[in-house]
């Protein structure tokens, strides 16, 4: 079975936020309300976080996308109490929303805080209803949610090619940050397959992991910028 | 074992207010229960309208209710643990206060323990804990070990209880029925004194490992996961030193309560404030030693996300609260009561409220700066309890004297029998017991 994984190269990445905007509507994100968004409750699968390096004259702000790492030791999924988050047998992080019981363990045991819990519930704006994404369940109110690599996409991948009588390959699924990236900043594939782009560059000299010293072994690698001096 | 006979006629102070009830009484019941309305009125709120009503937002998941979980835990530690203590060192002095203690641990721990449900999103589930449980997960040791722990808490209360429900039936004047049923047929026969004081000291035994480790698992739930501030060894002895702390600060407010209000001035002498005083301010420097190397190892490491949180403790944002509760748990309790000479009621009285208050404020000086200081560059905001999240805080505390309250309309406050025991048997005892300790006299060689 293949090792789904991400390589993000920060020298492409022009920090345009398309990922970030077709995340949130492949997956029916809930856009919260705008006095939720100012009291910190803005919910994304995946956003851009920027980072202030170095002091002058040697300082330069890194911006790179923030999401489910797909950590193969997980912290979050260790410290549930009910099983709703789990590392599944394709190897991805899952979410159980109907099991979940809102108590944000795994929000508070993940190092990346990429968890994102649904304070309030609102229902889509106006024009927005008839985008929703029939293939994405929607959360209620009171669980925790995150990045599922687009699980959805996998799910009909795995379909498609059990009704060809074949195994699941790399070229059948992408999740949408991924094919809407315009710089094509992003790669993704089998990390265990050694000819596959994503597990080449994955063993570049540029390659690092979110906060790799923690021992949590992501899926995610972040190619850094050439000019990086820090 | 069976050497005296308790009588209902002596002791008239104790069960003086169980049989009259002053107008005080009501008064103080409606101003509780109207606090307590008010905050079950407010967390309905939220069931309806979800956690927004509350300051929480990402990355701080985790506010007032998970401090005051801790928090309440933590007092509930004072009662059975220090009364275990007490008991298995034959302290004489004991007597009054075993009572007092066993009654704060079994109703703090049930407010305590709902403090979890009213954090969750969605408190219709709590069932999938126990359907779903992971054994692996800290949440569900804590639910093991506080379960456990308030089953042996409630026995510990009621086993010594039963010889004071069947004075209270004898005497026949109020509830009979009531003393009836839980004196469960006590006839006072030698058999049934041997077997009272056997199942005491089982449980008294019993009682003190379930303690410790009710909190130190608290603490895991924190020293689990890998967030600065928070992936600690040395968090399980320096949550159950910080609970027995506040929990002996509880006991002594509930002390000096009970004592003015049920004139009780004969039973609660300043000689029991004093003995119990030095176990506090044993506890004030033991906790003040716990902080220095908590606080310690992470500067010296300095690891930068242990640093960033520190950093903001000591002298960000956190600063001003975090000093406060330096004085309030250290300096203040250790200035006050290192001199026999300040050992007095009043000022046991002031350090008790500040070890308290600083209790509180190490609670939430744990759970929210480690929050406020993720590990990835993440915006982040300040978090500001909700009046909801306020009112349920009061409404926990408010639960916590009705409880004691309640309590002690039914039940005498002190051990009566107890206390007639030491009357009769406590001198002769102690002078055997120190006897045994002394070498046998030696015939002179003259």
């Amino acid at each position: 079975m293949p090792r789904w994984g991400m390589v993000i190269d920060l020298d492409r990445c022009t920090a345009c936020g398309a990922c970030v905007a077709a995340c949130k509507v492949e997956n029916n994100v809930q856009i919260v309300s705008p006095e939720e968004s100012e009291r910190g409750r803005r919910m994304h699968w995946l956003r851009l976080l920027a980072e202030a390096q170095g002091t002058y004259p040697n300082a330069r702000i890194r911006i790179a996308p923030n999401l489910c790492m797909m950590c193969d030791n997980p912290p979050c999924t260790k410290v549930c109490p009910v099983h709703a988050t789990y590392l599944g047998a394709d190897s991805l992080v899952g979410q159980i929303y109907p099991r979940c019981i809102g108590c944000r363990y795994c929000m508070a045991a993940c190092p990346y805080s990429v968890k994102v819990f649904n304070w309030s519930h609102a229902e889509p704006p106006a024009g927005m209803e008839a985008i929703q994404n029939p293939d994405v369940s929607m959360r209620p109110r009171g669980v925790v949610e995150k990045c599922t690599f687009c699980h959805h996409r996998l799910q009909a991948a795995k379909e498609n090619a059990r009704a060809e009588n074949r195994p699941v390959r790399e070229a059948d699924y992408q999740p949408t940050c991924i094919h809407c990236c315009p710089p094509d900043a992003m790669t993704f594939g089998d990390l265990d397959d050694p000819l596959s782009a994503v597990s080449q560059l994955s063993r570049s000299a540029r390659a690092t992991q979110a906060l790799e010293h923690l021992g949590t072994e992501p899926k995610v690698y972040f190619l850094e910028r050439r000019d990086a001096q820090v | 074992m069976h050497r005296f006979e308790p009588s209902s006629t002596q002791d008239e102070t104790l069960f003086r207010p169980i049989e009259r009830t002053t107008r005080k009484f009501y008064l103080t019941v409606a101003v509780l229960v109207a606090i307590i309305l008010f905050a079950v009125i407010m967390y309905l709120r939220q069931m309806m309208l979800g956690l927004t009503v509350t300051g929480m937002m990402q990355p701080v998941t985790w506010g007032f209710y998970i401090v005051n979980f801790v928090f309440f835990i933590g007092i509930s530690h004072a009662g059975t643990l220090i009364s275990a203590i007490l008991r298995i060192t034959q302290a004489e002095w004991r007597r009054p206060i075993t009572r007092m203690a066993e009654v704060i641990t079994a109703i703090v721990l049930a407010i305590g323990g709902l403090h979890p449900i009213i954090d969750l999103g969605r408190p219709d589930r709590v069932a999938n804990v126990f359907l779903y449980g992971r054994l692996q997960s800290p949440l569900l040791w804590d639910v093991t070990s506080i379960s456990a722990y308030f089953a042996a808490s409630t026995v510990y209360l009621f086993l010594p209880l039963i010889p004071d429900v069947a004075l209270l039936r004898e005497r026949g004047k109020k509830h009979r029925w009531l003393y009836e049923f839980l004196s469960w047929g006590w006839q006072g026969t030698p058999q049934q004194w041997k077997v009272l004081h056997r199942a005491i000291n089982i449980m008294m035994i019993v009682v003190v490992p379930i303690a410790v480790s009710v909190h130190t698992v608290i603490s895991y739930i924190f020293a689990m996961t890998l967030q600065s501030g928070w992936h600690s060894t040395i968090f399980g002895p320096y949550f159950v030193v910080g609970a027995i702390f506040s929990g002996i600060a509880a006991l002594f407010i509930a002390m000096i309560a009970f004592r003015s209000a049920f004139r009780l001035q004969a039973y609660l002498k300043l000689v029991h404030f004093q003995q119990l005083a030095k176990l506090m301010l044993a506890m004030a420097v033991l906790w003040g030693y716990f902080t220095f190397c908590e606080y310690l190892t992470g500067f010296y490491g300095g690891e930068p996300a242990e640093m960033k949180t520190l950093l903001y403790k000591v002298s960000g944002r956190y600063a001003p609260l975090f000093w406060t509760m330096i004085v309030c748990n250290f300096a203040i309790p250790v200035a006050l009561l290192s001199y026999k000479k300040f050992r007095t009621i009043p000022s046991i009285l002031i350090s008790s409220f500040a070890v308290l208050i600083g209790m509180w404020l190490e609670r939430l000086i744990i759970v929210v700066p480690s929050l406020e200081n993720p590990r990835m560059p993440f915006p982040t905001h300040i978090y500001v309890p909700t009046l909801t999240e306020i009112s349920i805080f009061a409404g926990g505390l408010a639960l916590f004297a009705l409880g004691f309250i309640v309590f002690a309309k039914f039940f005498p406050i002190v051990s009566v029998w107890e206390i007639q025991e030491g009357r009769a048997l406590g001198k002769a005892e102690t002078e055997e017991r120190i006897e045994s300790y002394l070498p046998e006299e030696q015939p002179s060689h003259a």
